[in-house]
């Protein structure tokens, strides 16, 4: 993903095709097969956008559909544009002190008339689609009870600013977080992450749903379940996630010929597999039946946490990291819904930011060099504890960054324009009264919230 | 023997299940149900073009009482349903009609009448 691999790859093929990664590439046709990798994972990544959608539509209530798919929709429309204009050249252009890119606006660098140019063309899409998805987190957790207008003035700021910033840390190769020898290698944290810690602002700042906490006999706040109102829905935008994924991580070699295609497209799934494997278990012991919908989440949290080690960590490993988010997962919904009351609908702090978090760490355990590349050991295998705390300074730095930067934002935006609907708009729902229209028009729906 | 059949918000269906529950009344039906009153419909659009929407979702509540529960049923029924702040009613909170009943038969065993009906306890 970082630069310098991008620079490393360009320098291998153009100068040694003896050490070519198959061996009739030429090197003019292994750009064009750069570039049509790329583009298939972009447009794998853009898929996500859509289970994104259904996810969060099938975990929350009918009277709200239609506003959730106006998020999804206008975040990626308005973070592809906002991305275009500014969080490009913020993210990957040449670099201020390590802290921010100052050039590459509008991808004025990128000729359409060299291989180079054409190829950022195609990086560009794929880095746009990837904030989109940072922006498109946030929407889950805040569902249900906030104003359209201001969640869209959200992602603009999000995708403009606060996610470009942290991806020129550890994504630019000159990037104080990169230099350090930070791995995250598809976005752990710098995708999952920055969208959950910004999500957890957001819903903290929000309040719960109506109704979501009430007081019980004893006066203590007890949490009562909002349940989801299309489970095939939410399904459906699972596997619609867990094949976007496939381009998420194996399309952040961002070279098609790359030899670690196989490893990463196979740790994807086996961490994915795993994390559904192990809440399924989990939830089977604690609630006496396997539950569906936490199981869902459960393959998120494998396939986040495996993002940001996917490729420096054994498929063994990555089974292991998998079956460790799915427990996460579970624990973390219940420590944010029942211990600190925040109302997150369809638990994206607990998959993405918490797992997201763990799984940045987790290079720092299990990162191998024959995976990782070479000197580059994790602490389980002989590498001592650096790469942890390299790891560490990264999820500690960005969730510092994103946290600060989203009080500021939702602090602005609830004390100007307002971040909340009225109570009488929460409960008749987001759809008739943000939107005018009901998502299932013609159908009665049996609602007692 | 009377047949309640109540209309009210369905956002208040909780609350009006717990003061019955309050009142030892636990056996209902519950059903989905549209209507206007004296509330206003509301407007959707569809692609800029207005349509009016005259009827409202509501949740139509059944409760068959004996004599003796009859009052307390409506009490809670009243108080649950009203939506404003410190059991303020407001106008779309609904409105409850009572028939007579001629008779209640229960199917498993053919018990008719007011042991039929029922309705000491709710279950725990």
């Amino acid at each position: 993903m970082t630069k310098k691999r991008l620079a490393a790859l360009t320098t291998l093929i153009t100068l040694s095709p003896t050490l070519a990664l198959a061996d009739e590439i030429t090197p003019a046709s292994a750009g064009a097969l750069d570039i049509v990798w790329v583009l298939i994972s972009a447009a794998l990544v853009f898929f996500m956008q859509a289970g994104f959608a259904m996810v969060e539509i099938g975990f929350t209530r009918a009277k709200n559909a239609c506003n959730i798919i106006m998020k999804n929709l206008m975040d990626l429309s308005i973070g592809s544009i906002a991305f275009f204009l500014l969080g490009y050249g913020l993210m990957f252009g040449s670099s201020a002190g390590g802290f921010v890119g100052t050039d590459k606006f509008m991808l004025s660098t990128a000729d359409p008339l060299t291989a180079d140019g054409r190829f950022e063309l195609a990086y560009f899409l794929f880095q746009a689609m990837f904030a989109a998805t940072a922006a498109t987190i946030v929407s889950g957790t805040m569902a249900e009870r906030t104003k359209f207008s201001s969640y869209l003035l959200y992602s603009l700021i999000l995708t403009t600013f606060i996610y470009p910033v942290v991806g020129h840390w550890a994504w630019q190769s000159d990037g104080w977080l990169a230099q350090r020898g930070f791995i995250d290698f598809a976005g752990s944290t710098v995708v999952h992450s920055v969208g959950a810690w910004a999500g957890l602002v957001g819903c903290w700042m929000l309040g719960p749903r109506l109704g979501k906490y009430v007081k019980s006999r004893n006066g203590k706040l007890m949490a009562r379940g909002i349940p989801g109102h299309n489970m095939p829905l939410g399904a459906l935008g699972v596997f619609i996630l867990f094949f976007g994924w496939f381009g998420f991580n194996a399309g952040s070699t961002v070279a098609g010929g790359d030899p670690h295609l196989p490893a990463i497209a196979l740790c994807t799934a086996l961490a994915g597999a795993a994390g559904a494997l192990s809440t399924m278990t989990l939830t089977w012991l604690k609630y006496k039946k396997p539950d569906p919908s936490m199981t869902l989440n459960g393959a998120l949290a494998g396939l986040v946490g495996i993002t940001a080690g996917c490729a420096s960590v054994s498929p063994s490993s990555a089974l292991l990291i998998g079956l460790i988010c799915g427990v996460l997962v579970v624990l973390a919904v219940n420590f944010f819904d029942h211990v600190l009351h925040i109302d997150d609908p369809v638990g994206a702090i607990s998959v993405h930011g918490v797992c997201g978090a763990f799984g940045t760490l987790s290079v720092g355990l299990f990162a191998e060099a024959a995976y990782a590349g070479e000197g580059v050991n994790g602490l389980l295998f002989g590498g001592g504890a650096g790469l942890l705390i390299n790891q560490l300074i990264g999820v500690g730095a960005v969730f510092g960054w994103t946290i600060v930067t989203s009080l500021a934002l939702f602090g602005a935006i609830k004390y100007t324009v307002g971040l909340r609907v009225s109570p009488e708009e929460e409960t008749r729902g987001l759809d008739i009264e943000e939107h005018g229209m009901e998502a299932y028009h013609g159908f009665q729906m049996f609602t007692n919230q | 023997m009377k047949l309640i059949i109540a209309y009210i918000r369905p956002e208040r269906l909780n609350a009006v299940k717990a003061a019955l529950a309050a009142a030892e009344i636990g056996r209902m039906s519950v059903t989905n149900a549209l209507g206007c009153g004296q509330q206003r419909g509301y407007t959707e659009s569809w692609r800029g073009v207005e349509e009016e929407i005259n009827l409202l979702h509501k949740v139509r509540l059944e409760v068959a009482v004996n004599e003796t529960y009859f009052d307390a049923a409506i009490r809670a029924i009243t108080e649950g349903a009203r939506s404003g702040t410190d059991g303020e009613g407001q106008i779309g909170d609904g409105k409850i009609f009572v028939v007579e009943l001629a008779d209640c038969i229960r199917i498993r065993d053919g018990l008719s009448g007011t042991e039929a009906v029922g309705g000491i306890t709710p279950p725990e």
